[in-house]
C-alpha cells in the first residue's frame, strides 16, 4: 500500500516501545461487540492503473461540455482557464498547506488572500471583502443573516428573478430564526416592472432585499432606484452576481448602492466541475465589517517591523465565540480563491474588460441569430452574456431533443422553477467566450429542425 | 552578517504585493480581437476603471511561485495538527479530478448526459454508507461545519414531523470543536454544555442530568477531541434514544476508526465526514472542504435535496422537495463538491476496505508511539492509550516561563508546523498531536527527538530559543492586536500602514 510508509518491522518495534502486543490493544476502549474483526464488505485495494481504468469507464458515460455546442449557464459558466492557473494551484505549497493559523510559515497563503480581497473589493465596488465563502448561494444566506444582525429586523424580500437555488438556500438558512421571507414572483418579460414591484414592497420592517444582476433570466438593470428605496426605509440592499465576469463591463453593484455584494466567483479560474467546488465572494461596507462572516486576512507588522499578513478579527468566528459566533463557518474556499486570484492577475484591468466584452458580443450574436428563427422570441433587451427565449413548445423536452442531436442548448427555466407554468416554454442560454459562430450556427440549424 | 541590497537571502526571496508590481496595462492572456459593436447593456456600461492590475505570464509565474515558497505544506513536512488529519494528498486524486469528461461537466446538463458523474456520486455514497453502517447519505454539504448544519437540520425536521416541537436544547461537550455550538445556534437551538470527567470522556452523570425531555440531540465527537474513544457511547446512545432525542456525531476524528468501527453500530443517527480529513482531499490553504453526512434509517426521509435515486437503468438526482416527501430543503446551489467526491473516491478505491482498515490502525499506532516516547518528559493529560491523536497539557512547562505558544513557535524553527494549541479547552495550554498514518517511523522519530530537546531546554532554563520564536521563519511573530484594532484588509493607492495607525 504505497501511501502507508510503516513496514511490519516498524509496527512491531513501535508496539514493543508502546508496550502493546498488538494494535487492537490500543482499541481497548472500544466495546468488543462493535470492533470489526475483518475489513468492511467493500472491494480491496486497487492499483493506480485499475483506479484510472475505473474512472475512465465512468467518464465515458458523460457528455463533456466542451465536446459539443454548449450554451448552459444558470449560475455556473463555462470559461477558458489559462494553463498557468491550474499549474500554479497544484504546487504542493499551495495544494497541501493548511489554514494559515501560523502566519510565520503561511505568508504565501496570507499574501494572496490579501491580494484576492483587494481584487474582490475592486470589482464589486465595495470597501471590504472577506477571504471567500463556500459559494454564491451560501454567501447569499450569510448576507441575509448579516443584514438581520445589522438592522435588527427580520423580514427579507427576495426578487422573483433571483436564482431559485439561492432563494432556497436563504430559506433553509433562516428557517429557524423567526425570519419572514417574502418572495416575489419571477417575471421574465418585464424585468423593470419586477424591480419596481420589489422597491414598492420595501417597508419599515424590511431588513434587506436580495436581487440578482444580471438576473436568472439574463436581464441587466440599473439598481440605483431600488437601493434608494431600501435606504429610505432603513433596509439594506444585497446584490447577487452569479456571473462575475459581468463586472468587467457593467457598473459595479457598489456604485449602484449595494450594501452587501455576494458573487459566485467560479467563472474566474475555475472549471464547471459539475457544481463544485465553487467560490463565494463577499464584500460590504467598512462600517459593517464586524458583522461580516467568514475568514478575513489583514495587514500588520512582525516584531522586526516587517510587513506581513494574518487572519484577523477572529473574535467573530466559531473557534473563539462558539455559540455566539457570526456564523459556524470554518473553511473558506482556499484553492478556488487562489485560482481566481491568479486568473485575475493574468487578465488584469485590460484583460478583464476585454474578456467581458467578448462574452457580451457573443451573446449579442446569439440573440440576433436566434431572432432569425420564427416561432421563438428572445425576451431580453439589456443583458450581459445570458438570454431567455420563449419557445413555441416545452423547453425541457426541447433541451432533451437537442441533447440527442449532440447540442447542450441551455437551461429550461422549469428545471429551476418547476411550479411556474408560465415559464414552461422558457429556455435560458449563455454565450461565453467559448461559444463560436460555428456553434451558434449549429444551434440555429438544430432549432430549425425541431421547432 | 551583512544585509543584501535586495533584502533577499539566497533562496529566501522577498515578494511585493501584486498591486505594487502589476500595472493597468500588463496582461498575461491572449484574447481574440473584437471589432466594435453596439452594446445591449441597458446603459449601465462601466465608465470608470476598476483599478485592477495585471502581469505577463512569466511575471505571474514568479509572483505566485515566490509566494508559495513562504508556505509550509504536507509535501514538505509533518503537520502534527490534532483534529485536522493532515495526511498525504495522493496525486492520482488530482489526475482523476481533472479528467476532462469528469471536470468539464455542467451541473445543469440534462441528467442523461451526466450519468458518469452521477455514478461517481452513487459509488461514493455506497462506500460512505458501508464504512459507516448507515442507511442514507447527503452529499451536498460544502464543508464539515456545513455538514453539521445538515445533520442538525435533518434532526429538527424529523422531530417537527413527529410534532415534537418543545425540544429547545442540544447537548454539547465542553471539549467540542467551536463549530458544534455555533451550528446548534444557527439551527435555533440553545446549547447545554456537558463537562468531561477526570478520564477525559463525557461525564456520564452530568450527561444524564442534562438529558431532559427538552433535548433535541446530543452532538458528540468520537473519538473525542482529547483523542479518546468514548467508552460509554453505547449507553449514551441508548439513553439519548430513550429520551426521544437524536445522536449527532462529529466525524472529524473518523480516521481513528475507519474500517474498525461503524458509527451506525454505535447508535449514531447522523454523522458528517470531512473528506478533506479522513479521505485525503487537499486542504488547499484553507479550503475547499466537503462534508457529506450519513444518516440512520429514522432520519433518511428528511435529508435535504438534492439526493440520488436509481430509476430503472439510470441514476436520477431529485432536486426539488415535493408535497409527498419530507426533505427539509436545500443547503447549497447545485449538487455538492464534485471535485472532492472524485478525489475521495479515488482515495477509497486505491486503499480498498483492507487499506482503509490499515489506515486507522497505523494512525492509532503512530499517535501512541509519539505518546509513549514523550510521556516521560511532557505531560499527557490522560492515562492510557490514545486513539489517533495524543493530548498533552502545559504542566511540564510549569515554572519555566515558557508557555504553550512559545513552545509551539519554537517548533517552527525546528522545521515543523506546530501541533494544535489551546484546543480542546478542557485542559490548560493544550497540545494535541495527530501524526496520521502517512508519517514514516523516521519522520516520527525526528519529531519526537525535537520535542524532547525542546522540553529539555525549557526545563533546564535554556529559554532563549523560545522567547520571541520563531527566529528563522520568513517573518517573525506578528502583531495580531494591531491587525484587529486597525483592520487593513486590502491594498489601496497611497495607503500607508504607518499613516493609518
Amino acid at each position: 500500500m504505497r501511501f502507508l510508509p510503516l513496514t511490519n518491522a516498524d509496527r512491531e518495534e513501535m508496539l514493543s516501545k508502546i508496550g502493546a502486543s498488538c494494535v487492537d490493544d490500543l482499541y481497548r476502549d472500544v466495546p468488543a461487540k462493535v470492533l470489526l474483526k475483518s475489513p468492511v464488505a467493500l472491494p480491496h485495494h486497487k492499483s493506480e492503473q485499475e483506479v484510472e481504468a475505473y474512472f475512465e469507464k465512468l467518464a465515458a458515460k458523460n457528455i463533456r461540455a466542451g465536446s459539443v455546442p454548449f450554451f448552459i449557464g444558470g449560475g455556473a459558466y463555462r470559461h477558458h482557464v489559462p494553463a498557468l492557473v491550474d499549474h500554479l494551484i497544484q504546487r504542493g505549497e499551495f495544494l497541501t498547506s493548511y489554514t494559515p493559523y501560523q502566519p510565520e510559515i503561511s505568508q504565501g497563503t496570507l499574501q494572496y488572500l490579501y491580494e484576492f480581497q483587494t481584487q474582490v473589493a475592486l470589482i464589486t465596488g465595495m470597501e471590504v471583502a472577506n477571504a471567500s465563502l463556500y459559494d454564491g448561494s451560501t454567501g447569499a444566506g450569510e448576507a441575509v443573516l448579516m443584514a438581520h444582525r445589522l438592522t435588527k429586523r427580520k423580514k427579507v424580500i427576495l426578487s422573483g428573478n433571483l436564482h431559485p437555488h439561492y432563494r432556497e438556500v436563504i430559506r433553509t438558512l433562516t428557517q429557524y430564526g423567526e425570519e419572514v421571507i417574502e418572495t416575489l414572483s419571477p417575471n421574465v418579460n418585464e424585468p423593470h416592472a419586477a424591480l419596481s414591484a420589489l422597491s414598492a414592497a420595501v417597508d419599515d420592517e424590511t431588513s434587506c432585499v436580495v436581487v440578482q444582476n444580471p438576473d436568472f433570466f439574463g436581464h441587466v438593470q440599473d439598481l440605483r432606484f431600488l437601493a434608494d428605496a431600501c435606504h429610505a426605509k432603513g433596509a439594506l440592499l444585497v446584490t447577487v452576481v452569479t456571473e462575475v465576469i459581468s463586472l468587467g463591463l457593467l457598473q459595479s453593484p457598489g456604485s449602484m448602492g449595494a450594501d452587501i455584494v455576494v458573487c459566485e466567483g467560479q467563472s474566474i479560474g475555475n472549471g464547471l466541475n459539475f457544481g463544485g467546488p465553487y467560490l463565494g465572494l463577499f464584500a460590504t461596507r467598512e462600517a459593517f465589517l464586524r458583522q461580516m462572516p467568514g475568514r478575513i486576512c489583514g495587514e500588520t507588522v512582525d516584531k522586526d517591523g516587517q510587513r506581513g499578513f494574518v487572519l484577523t478579527l477572529s473574535t467573530r468566528e466559531q473557534h473563539i465565540r462558539r455559540e455566539k459566533a457570526t456564523s459556524n463557518i470554518c473553511t473558506n474556499s482556499g484553492l478556488t480563491s487562489l485560482a481566481f486570484c491568479i486568473h485575475m492577475t493574468l487578465l488584469g484591468e485590460k484583460g478583464f474588460r476585454h474578456l467581458a466584452t467578448i462574452n457580451h458580443r457573443n451573446a449579442v450574436r446569439l440573440k440576433s441569430s436566434l431572432e432569425s428563427l420564427s416561432g421563438l422570441k428572445v425576451l431580453n433587451q439589456a443583458f450581459f452574456n445570458e438570454i431567455s427565449v420563449m419557445l413555441p413548445k416545452n423547453a425541457a423536452e426541447t433541451v432533451e431533443q437537442l441533447a440527442k442531436k449532440g447540442i447542450l442548448a441551455g437551461v429550461p427555466a422549469s428545471r429551476l422553477y418547476p411550479e411556474e407554468s408560465k415559464l414552461v416554454n422558457v429556455l435560458v442560454l449563455a454565450a461565453t467566450e467559448t461559444v463560436s459562430e460555428e456553434t451558434i450556427s449549429k444551434l440555429v440549424l438544430a432549432f430549425k429542425e425541431i421547432l | 552578517m551583512h544585509k543584501t541590497s535586495t533584502g533577499n537571502r539566497a533562496l529566501e526571496l522577498k515578494e511585493p504585493l501584486l498591486f505594487e508590481i502589476g500595472t493597468s496595462e500588463k496582461i498575461g492572456v491572449d484574447l481574440e480581437s473584437i471589432e466594435s459593436f453596439a452594446f445591449a447593456l441597458g446603459g449601465i456600461e462601466r465608465n470608470e476603471p476598476i483599478g485592477l492590475v495585471g502581469l505577463s505570464e512569466p511575471e505571474t509565474m514568479r509572483h505566485f511561485t515566490r509566494l508559495s515558497r513562504k508556505n509550509y505544506a504536507i509535501d514538505l513536512g509533518i503537520y502534527p495538527l490534532g483534529s485536522c488529519t493532515m495526511k498525504h494528498n495522493p496525486r492520482i486524486n488530482e489526475k482523476i479530478a481533472r479528467a476532462p469528461a469528469l471536470s468539464d461537466v455542467h451541473p445543469l446538463q440534462p441528467q442523461s448526459t451526466v450519468q458518469g458523474s452521477l455514478a461517481v456520486m452513487a459509488e461514493l455514497s455506497h462506500w460512505l454508507m458501508q464504512l459507516c453502517g448507515m442507511s442514507a447519505v447527503a452529499l451536498s454539504p460544502k464543508a464539515g461545519a456545513h455538514g453539521e448544519l445538515c445533520g442538525l437540520m435533518t434532526i429538527r425536521a424529523a422531530l417537527e414531523h413527529k410534532g415534537d416541537v418543545r425540544r429547545e436544547y442540544v447537548l454539547v461537550p465542553e471539549s467540542a470543536h467551536g463549530t458544534n455550538p455555533a451550528t446548534a445556534t444557527l439551527c435555533g437551538y440553545k446549547v447545554r454544555p456537558i463537562p468531561a470527567n477526570s478520564r477525559g470522556r463525557v461525564d456520564l452523570k452530568a450527561f444524564r442530568s442534562a438529558l431532559s425531555s427538552d433535548v433535541a440531540a446530543i452532538m458528540l465527537t468520537n473519538p473525542n477531541t482529547c483523542g479518546l474513544f468514548e467508552e460509554d457511547i453505547l449507553t449514551i446512545a441508548e439513553d439519548v434514544h430513550k429520551a426521544g432525542a437524536f445522536f449527532y456525531c462529529d466525524g472529524a476524528n473518523f480516521n481513528a476508526i475507519v474500517g474498525k468501527v461503524r458509527p451506525g453500530d454505535l447508535g449514531i443517527d447522523a454523522m458528517h465526514i470531512n473528506l478533506h480529513k479522513t479521505f485525503s482531499t487537499p486542504h488547499g490553504g484553507g479550503g475547499p472542504g466537503s462534508g457529506p453526512v450519513v444518516f440512520s434509517s429514522s432520519l433518511a426521509p428528511f435529508v435535504p435535496v438534492p439526493y440520488l435515486v436509481q430509476a430503472n437503468d439510470s441514476l436520477r438526482l431529485i432536486e426539488e422537495k415535493s408535497s409527498d416527501t419530507k426533505n427539509f430543503g436545500r443547503l447549497t446551489a447545485f449538487h455538492g463538491q464534485m471535485g472532492m467526491f472524485l478525489r475521495a473516491l479515488s482515495y477509497m478505491l486505491s486503499h480498498g476496505s483492507d487499506g482503509l482498515r490499515q489506515v486507522a490502525e497505523d494512525a492509532v499506532l503512530n499517535a501512541n508511539y509519539v505518546l509513549a516516547r514523550l510521556k516521560d518528559i511532557m505531560t499527557p493529560s490522560f492515562k492510557g492509550p490514545c486513539m489517533h491523536e495524543a493530548l498533552f497539557d502545559d504542566r511540564f512547562l510549569k515554572g519555566t516561563g515558557v508557555e504553550t505558544l512559545d513552545f509551539a513557535k519554537a517548533m517552527i524553527d525546528e522545521g515543523f508546523h506546530p501541533m494544535t494549541m489551546y484546543f480542546p479547552l478542557v485542559v490548560h495550554g493544550a497540545m494535541l498531536i495527530e501524526p496520521t498514518e502517512t508519517e514514516s517511523k523516521q519522520s516520527l522519530d525526528q519529531l519526537i527527538e525535537s520535542l524532547r530537546a525542546l522540553a529539555q531546554a525549557a526545563q533546564s532554563g535554556d529559554t532563549a530559543r523560545f522567547k520571541d520564536a520563531p527566529h528563522f521563519a520568513p517573518v517573525k511573530r506578528m502583531d495580531e492586536t494591531r491587525a484587529a484594532r486597525t483592520p487593513v484588509l486590502r491594498w489601496k493607492k497611497n495607503q500607508s500602514f504607518e499613516k493609518i495607525s
